[in-house]
């Protein structure tokens, strides 16, 4: 609907397979200790978490024994034309050459949300709170990764520290950090997802497995149709689960 | 002479007003409301606004609502102005600065609940340090803060005109200056508050991945920039002859004639009409082209009670086609109950639009596997919210005490 898409020479994308996953969460822990995401104090509100990765499950909403669940994690989408990057008011979050991973500059946030009002995926956090690491606990807390005060939005970069790890090491042998093979660079939830449900690459790379992945005829994307053209794609060969993808009328065919 | 005795002659000239006991208990009232609301604010400073009853899903709540209804309500200054100093319509000089001074109110009002709702208030000023040109909020901020800036300087010779201050010669010549240059001002003041009320609106028309607001438009503006600013220039004036009415069921005492407040009322009437125009065929435009689009149909956006269809029929038809009959047919504009209950739906048309665009818009699941959610301010955003109806209330108080604010109270009250 928005006409505003950018290409750049790199594409980080993620795919996921849906009919893999079995919705253990391990990319939803993996995640938080990652990118430093303190506890919260209460995990009960559910509305006030800080999930950069999420996962939702879904239903075709029939009785047992046609029932099933299935189960779709939910990163940042990465989207080639962001619904939240235009609207901030100070250019804290973009969409830059960096692999089309849309950045989010935590120090130059005001904490507006315009982003999370933008965002239909839900993938933007707010710091609700002052992070608190219970003592000991902040041992945990990674160097690779800045850690956020309260009142700025925050969201999933598909672990852009390790992509910058990766060219380093590539560059130490010798190589071309701008061409890196696949598997060389892997967010943390990919890395830790126990039925390899994930796979994640450079979307234009045809080394990379994610390159035929993503041109399946059983990957999808959410919300195809609202124009956001995310980078993560999703697989499935059930015909429900492509449904609940996206808003299909009930004569529409997925 | 004792204090009550001098207070006295800090009203304009040839006035009456209520004894100082009765004034400070009123003010006792208000401060009281205000200082609960300082309260909540310096927890809202220290703990952060996960105090409030917003979260992950309403990052936009109450006090964004209660932001773009007062100034909605409060863009009768800008509309005044214009139609006081470079339409010509001289008529309107008896209630301009009664306009001026509820303009003064919303937007200063509206500036400080956004202290408190932007998450690092001490970034505010980034706003203007790091502008994203593409950003309608960024248009916001710069013409917000300009056109209060305007506003400040519109109430200045107000405040200078009051009668013992106005005895200081520089004072004096201060306001008679600012006077004559008032036209460029009301002119200046007209462009950024058109510019800033659209972009309050563009900032839900450009939401293109949300359905509820999303609007395609013209050139770089969704039709939503369009009509916020019809629809403010429509309540606005309608909101200055409540005020004034209030203030005159409260003090006793005739401000403005009839024939003022029915002109006012008129003129936010024939707004009202052509909003009703344009935002009946966006609403279609909307149904049959914009929601297909994206997979979903008009039921599917409303839920229950609280997002119900029955909140579209109220601003729709209650709000927007009831004031207009009242207001614009002559027979019924002239009974009172007719316009004052015209210029209340409008007024509340209004607020429902900035609070469905809002709360509504983000409520709404975007992805089928997720769910409606519902959003309730708690006592902080209600607090707060209540502390600026009661500074409004206690600059309008004070003004009104102190200030000329109506040129023909003396003449209507003899």
């Amino acid at each position: 609907m928005s006409a505003a898409h950018q290409e750049f020479a790199t594409k980080w994308g993620l795919v996921i397979d849906i009919d893999k996953c079995t919705g253990c969460g391990a990319c939803m822990v993996a995640c938080q200790t990652e990118n430093n995401i303190a506890p919260e104090q209460d995990a009960s509100n559910k509305l006030r978490t800080l999930t950069w990765m999420n996962v939702y499950e879904l239903k075709n909403g029939k009785e047992f024994p046609q029932a099933e669940v299935a189960f779709l994690p939910r990163p940042c989408m990465q989207c080639g034309n962001p619904s939240c990057v235009p609207v901030c008011p100070v250019v804290a979050t973009d969409k830059n050459e960096d692999g089309g991973i849309v950045s989010q500059i935590y120090p130059r946030c005001i904490g507006c949300r315009y982003c999370m009002a933008a965002c239909p995926y839900h993938s933007r956090y707010f710091g609700w709170f002052d992070p608190v690491w219970p003592e000991g606990m902040e041992k945990t807390i990674t160097p690779f990764t800045s850690t956020r005060p309260r009142g700025v939005v925050e969201k999933c970069h598909f672990c852009h520290h390790r992509w910058n790890q990766a060219k380093d090491a590539a560059r130490i042998a010798g190589k071309d950090p701008n061409n890196l093979p696949d598997g060389a660079y892997k967010p943390a939830c990919v890395e830790v997802c126990p039925t390899g449900a994930m796979a994640f690459g450079d979307l234009k790379n045809p080394k990379h497995k994610v390159y035929e992945l993503s041109r399946s005829k059983y990957a999808f994307r959410l919300l195809e149709r609202l124009g956001t053209d995310p980078q993560v794609y999703y697989m499935t060969k059930r015909d429900w689960v492509r449904r609940q993808g996206d808003n299909y009328l009930p004569n529409e065919k997925a | 002479m004792s204090f009550i005795e001098a207070e006295k002659n800090w009203y304009p000239e040839g006035v009456s007003r209520c004894g100082l006991g009765k004034f400070l208990g009123w003010l006792t009232i208000l401060a009281a409301v205000l200082a609960f609301g300082v309260v909540a604010a310096l927890f809202i400073f220290i703990f952060g606004i996960g105090v409030t009853g917003m979260d992950n899903y309403f990052g936009f709540g109450l006090w964004i609502t209660f932001d773009l209804a007062v100034i909605a309500l409060g863009a009768g200054a800008f509309f005044t102005g214009l139609l006081r100093y470079i339409i010509r319509i001289d008529e309107l000089k008896d209630i301009i600065n009664l306009a001026v001074i509820i303009g003064f109110i919303c937007y200063s009002g509206a500036m400080l609940i956004l202290t408190m709702d932007i998450g690092q208030p001490v970034r505010a000023w980034f706003g203007y340090w790091h502008p994203n040109v593409h950003s309608m909020l960024t248009e916001v901020i710069f013409c917000i803060t300009c056109y209060l800036t305007v506003l400040i300087i519109e109430v200045v010779p107000l405040i200078f005109e009051q009668k013992q201050l106005n005895k200081i010669p520089l004072l004096h010549h201060i306001a008679h200056n600012f006077h004559v240059v008032m036209p460029l001002f009301a002119g200046l003041g007209a462009f950024l508050s058109t510019f800033h009320q659209g972009s309050l609106g563009g900032m839900y028309g450009v939401l293109f991945a949300r359905p509820y607001a999303f609007r395609e438009g013209f050139f770089i503006w969704p039709w939503t920039f369009f009509l916020f600013v019809l629809s403010a220039i429509a309540s606005g004036p309608c909101m200055t002859v409540l005020v004034c009415a209030l203030m005159e069921k409260m003090t006793g005492r005739q401000l403005t004639t009839y024939r003022v407040k029915s002109l006012m009322a008129k003129i936010g009437g024939t707004m009202l009409l052509i909003y009703m125009v344009m935002k009946y065929l966006d609403t279609w435009a909307w149904i049959t082209n914009l929601l297909p689009k994206a997979g979903l149909t008009f039921d599917q956006m409303f839920y229950g009670m609280i997002y119900g269809k029955w909140l579209m029929f109220l601003e729709l038809v209650v709000c927007i086609l009831v004031p207009v009959i009242f207001l614009l047919v002559p027979a019924l504009r002239r009974r009172p109950a007719f316009m004052y209950w015209a210029c209340i739906l409008n007024c509340l048309g209004i607020i429902i639009n900035r609070y469905v665009f809002t709360v509504q818009t983000i409520a709404f699941p975007v992805m089928p596997f997720d769910s409606w959610m519902t959003y309730a301010p708690n006592w902080a955003e209600w607090a707060t919210t209540c502390m600026i109806l009661a500074y409004g209330g206690i600059i309008m108080s004070l003004a009104y005490r102190y200030l000329p604010l109506f040129p023909q109270e003396v003449r209507l009250n003899k």
